[in-house]
Formats: structure tokens, sequence, C-alpha cells
């Protein structure tokens, strides 16, 4: 009982790792270059309110959604009215939105969801002041999942948009 | 109508009646009760030396192939009354009637210089002659699967009276890794599992080849420059090239027509995504969708007039067919639940696709106009069919539930008989499964 209690405290805090640890990986590969601000280490200092870090994980780089939803919910639009003036006062930093589905739907309407999802974004962020210059889109539809169980704890973080910053040209 | 139904789904049988009348050795497509057909296989008779073990190996993957349709069962040797003395004896048919094996291939396998030679006759056990003339294979010793291949071909051809399917090829991605950190690169392979051979390394994330109609390129979907694109690989020389689609953030879900000289796919723009079509020749991009809604996963008729797709214009996603040029698209998919990945079948006759309902996924089939949709199978996830080249068998891919979920290739008969598992080294999705080779 006593090893089982700590085994289950093992995996809470995984996941509580996976949380907020970035999202993308191969970013090298897969990343069109956007990676470059985002690793650990190259953030800065959490404290520092113009530090990629401060806008990951003070801010919050990512919204999520309803199932099969691309509306945004008044949670999702207090992070972006965030991420907007965030971007509005670092001017020297470019963002790539990111679109993802949970793993129930098929291949190809995922992708296609998940560019619903991160147009969402770029549009709240567009009228929000932010110039569509600086921002792209890009959806990886289900296949990056963040959370990998197969229930809908796992696929409510699935179902997200994540602001992807860098600096200079995309 | 039910009756009608069955009739549709019915798998070839062995005619009972015709076998009393010494009738021809014949699988027909009727409404009666399944009973794989029994044969005899002797182990193929090696000629000359060396020639052992590529005659034990073709014999092998012949029986293997005929057994693996779930249409015919192999009688093993121990019942054999007869011993098998040569290919060009006379044949005892008393003694292969008395283990009831209706049909008997027998063969004989050289090997020189670096090339097999086959050669078999079947026989129609109970009529006591030869179908089909003794034939034989000459090829190199590095391509003995596909003899083999094609002599179950030949057999099951000339039994069933369709085309066979077994020496054809199947391109899909082979994946590893967990699933919050999956590789993937494409792979190809013969339509067993045999012979994998990789096309892209796994640096690059890439999903669903499709491959051409005479299954000499490929087209699928990369992530290479950050952004989903288009890209066409030659299989033969492996070489790869970027599609010029129309412009757009995103460009998937790409198939070809019928010449292998067009292809339509998904392109997304500004978060909507509609169908397009590219003329690979002129270079000319033609939009063939204009909605607000998702439109994604075309696929032609097999006389290129027409397309299947998918759409959540209704609300969620269903299948429609539109004309190869675009305009009014006609609603199919009726049913409970969401439909995906349409793909037409070879014959013309069937849209093969995926469902999703009740928290289940399936692959199923219905009539191009909707009617008599039945589902073949059943998981947490069923998806991406791909029709064999004689119409008869479909492929997909079936994804495991949880944290170590993973994908493997199955394939079913359209009947919703015969389901089994592709073997793959590696886990495997997004198959596509390629012409007879010539």
């Amino acid at each position: 009982m006593k090893t089982l209690t700590k085994a289950a405290l093992i995996v809470l805090a995984l996941s509580t790792a996976a949380c907020t640890r970035p999202d993308r990986f191969g970013t090298g590969a897969d990343g069109a270059g956007a990676g470059a601000g985002t690793g650990f280490g190259a953030d800065g200092s959490i404290s520092d309110p113009t530090s990629p870090a401060y806008f990951n994980q003070t801010i919050g780089d990512r919204v999520l959604f309803q199932v099969d939803q691309s509306t945004l919910t008044a949670e999702a639009m207090s992070v972006l009215e965030g991420q907007a003036r965030w971007l509005l006062d670092n001017t020297q930093y470019m963002a790539l939105v990111e679109g993802h589905a949970d793993e129930q739907g098929t291949r190809e309407y995922n992708l296609a969801l998940g560019a619903r999802r991160a147009n969402a974004v770029r549009e709240y962020l567009v009228s929000r002041g932010v110039p569509v210059a600086r921002l792209q889109t890009v959806s990886y539809g289900k296949e990056r999942p963040l959370a990998i169980c197969s229930d809908e704890t796992c696929y409510s973080q699935n179902r997200r948009a994540v602001t992807v910053i860098s600096l200079g040209g995309l | 109508m039910i009756r009608k139904l069955i009739a549709l789904l019915a798998m070839f049988v062995w005619a009972d009646a015709a076998l009393a009348q010494s009738g021809p050795l014949r699988l027909t497509i009727t409404d009666g009760v399944i009973e794989p057909l029994p044969f005899a296989l002797p182990t193929f008779q090696p000629e000359g030396t060396g020639a052992e073990e590529m005659a034990a190996n073709l014999s092998q993957v012949i029986a293997s192939d005929l057994i693996g349709t779930g249409l015919f069962r192999q009688i093993p040797a121990s019942a054999f009354i007869s011993p098998y003395t040569g290919f060009s004896q006379p044949v005892a048919y008393a003694d292969w009637r008395a283990i009831n094996a209706q049909a008997l291939i027998t063969g004989a396998v050289a090997v020189s210089g670096g090339q097999v030679e086959v050669k078999f006759r079947l026989y129609d056990v109970f009529s006591g002659g030869e179908l089909g003339d003794g034939l034989r294979f000459v090829g190199s010793v590095d391509g003995w699967r596909r003899m083999a291949h094609k002599v179950a071909d030949t057999i099951y051809s000339r039994i069933t009276g369709e085309g066979g399917y077994f020496d054809s090829r199947v391109v899909f991605v082979a994946e590893t890794g967990p699933k919050d950190a999956r590789q993937k690169r494409l792979a190809i392979m013969d339509y067993d599992g045999a012979g994998v051979q990789y096309l892209t390394d796994s640096g690059t994330l890439v999903i669903a080849p499709r491959f051409s109609p005479s299954g000499d390129r490929v087209l699928y979907t990369t992530f290479e420059s950050g952004f989903p694109r288009i890209n066409m690989i030659d299989v033969a020389t492996v070489g790869r090239q970027q599609i010029t689609t129309a412009a757009g953030e995103m460009a998937f879900s790409p198939r070809f027509s019928r010449d292998g000289n067009q292809v339509i796919y998904s392109l997304s723009s500004g978060g909507n995504t509609d169908i397009w079509r590219t003329d690979l020749l002129t270079g000319q991009h033609t939009r063939l969708t204009s909605a607000p809604s998702i439109e994604t996963a075309p696929s032609f008729s097999p006389d290129g007039s027409q397309i299947v797709f998918e759409s959540d214009r209704s609300g969620s996603p269903q299948l429609y067919i539109m004309s190869a040029t675009g305009g009014e698209a006609r609603r199919v998919s009726f049913g409970e639940g969401r439909y995906g990945t349409p793909v037409w079948s070879p014959r013309g006759d069937l849209v093969a696709f995926t469902k999703q309902n009740a928290g289940r996924f399936h692959i199923g089939v219905m009539r191009t106009d909707g009617s008599e949709e039945r589902l073949l199978t059943a998981s947490f996830l069923d998806e991406g069919p791909t029709w064999s080249p004689n119409g008869r068998v479909i492929m997909f891919f079936r994804e495991t539930q949880g944290a170590a979920g993973a994908p493997s290739l199955y394939s079913v008969d359209i009947s919703g008989r015969n389901l089994r598992q592709v073997p793959t080294v590696t886990f495997a999705s997004d198959p596509s499964w390629g012409p007879l080779q010539r």
C-alpha cells in the first residue's frame, strides 16, 4: 500500500514536470528555427519580465480548447491578453503559434483542426494590436501529444495552442 | 434486402455441389458457409544441387500467401498418402482425394548463377486434371519472394477468378520511441511485411504516404521546413522533391489521380482548410472547394471523374462526393458518428472510411451512394484504410490505448472476416497499398 502511494506520487511529480517543459521536441529538426530562444538556460530569468521564461511560465504560453472547438474560452482570452501585451512590449520577438489536437480523430482532420486553433490565437493577438507580420501559425494535429494517457485528463492538455517566441525572423 | 447484403459481403467459398460432380476447381462468391478450401502443397522439388533451401522457402511463402487470405487451408504433409515423387510424375489423384485435398500444387526449383527458376502446376484433384497450364518463372535469387508471390497470385486467380494481390508493396510510416517523442520514417515493404526499406530518416516528422497508381512514386506530408508541405519521392531512386502547391500555410493529405499526373490535397490558409488540385505537368492549381468548414482527405474515383472527401460543413465530419472539377457536393454518410479518411475502392463500387462513434473507432465500407454501410472492425483507434490491388482486402492501422499506446498494421477482408496483424519490426501506421508489380 505504502509503495503504491509512493508510486502514485512519483507519477504525479513526473506529470507536473511534463507540464512545465516546452512541448516541442526535436526542435532543431521540426522547429523552423523558432526554438532558439525557448530552451532552458537560454530563456533568461523568470523574474525578468522581458525574458522568454517569464512569457512561457508567468504569462502562460498556451491556451486550451474544448473538444472539437477552436473558440477561445474566457480563460484563454485572458492569457492571450497577457501574451499580446508582452509581444507589444518586447518587439524584438516573433511568435509561432502551434495548434494541436487530442488523439480522438483522424490524422487529417486533426491537422486541419489544429490550424483552426492556431489561427484563432493569431487573430486574437492581431486584434490586440500585434502586427500580423510577427506571427506565424502551424498545426501538428495529433502528432505531438504533451500528455500521453488516453482519457480526458490528458486530452484536455493536448487540445492546445502554444505560442512559441523567438528572437528575430521566423 | 438483407439477403442481397449478405450476398454482397460474402466471400469466395468452395462450391460443394460442383465438387460432387467433379466440376472445375473454383471458389465462387456466394452467401454460403465459409469453409476454407483445403490444398496440398508438397515442398517443391529441388532440381540439381543447392536448391533445397530455396525450394523450401518458396513453398513456405506460397502456402503462407494462400493461407493468409483465410480462403485456403493447407493439409499437413504428415497426412499425405502419396509421397511426392517428382514434378513430371503422373498424379495419383485417388490418394489426394482420400485426404480431401481439393487443390494440389506441385513445383520444382533450380538455382544457378544467381538465378532461380521455379515451375509449378495446379491440379483440380476431384476432376482429375490440371487447372491451367504449368508455368515457369525465372528471376534473380534476391527476388525469390516476389517469385513465390507471383506463383501464389496465379493460383489464387485461377481458383477465384479474381486478380491477386500478393506481389504488391505497402508504403507506411515506421514509428519508434515513446508516445510523446515519437519518431517517424517513411518505409516500404512487401504486402506481408517482408523486405522493409526506409525512404526517409527519422529527423523529420512525416505522415500519410500515398502510392501513385503505378507504384513508381509516393506522395507524403513532411514537416521538413517546419510547416506541413507535400513531397514526392521516387521509389526506385529514393530521390525526393517538394510539390509546388497553391500558396497557403499548410499543404497536406495528398493523393494522386489515376494517371499519376495530378495531385489533390488539403491547403490551409487563415485557419481554413479546403481541397485543391495541382497538375504536375503544367503546374496549374485549381481550387475545388470553397467553404469556411474543414475539407480534407480527398480521394479520386478510379475513373477520375469524382472525388470523395471529408468535411465538417454539417457540424461534424462526414463524407461527401463531388465532381473532380469541384462544385456542388452530395453528402453520402448519414449514420451515427463521425466519418473520415474516405478511399474509393479500385472497382469503384465502394468507399472505405474511418468511423468514430461512441468512443470507438471503426474501419467500414459503404456503397458510393452511402447505402449498405458495414463496419469491419472496432477498437480504441482504427484509422486510415487502404485497398488491396484487387479490392478484396483493406489494410489500416490500429493504435492501442494509454501511455504505452502504439500503432500496428492490420488487414481485414471486406467481408469483415480474417482480421490479421501485418508483422512489422517497429510500430507502424498510415499504410498505402500499391499496385500489383509487373
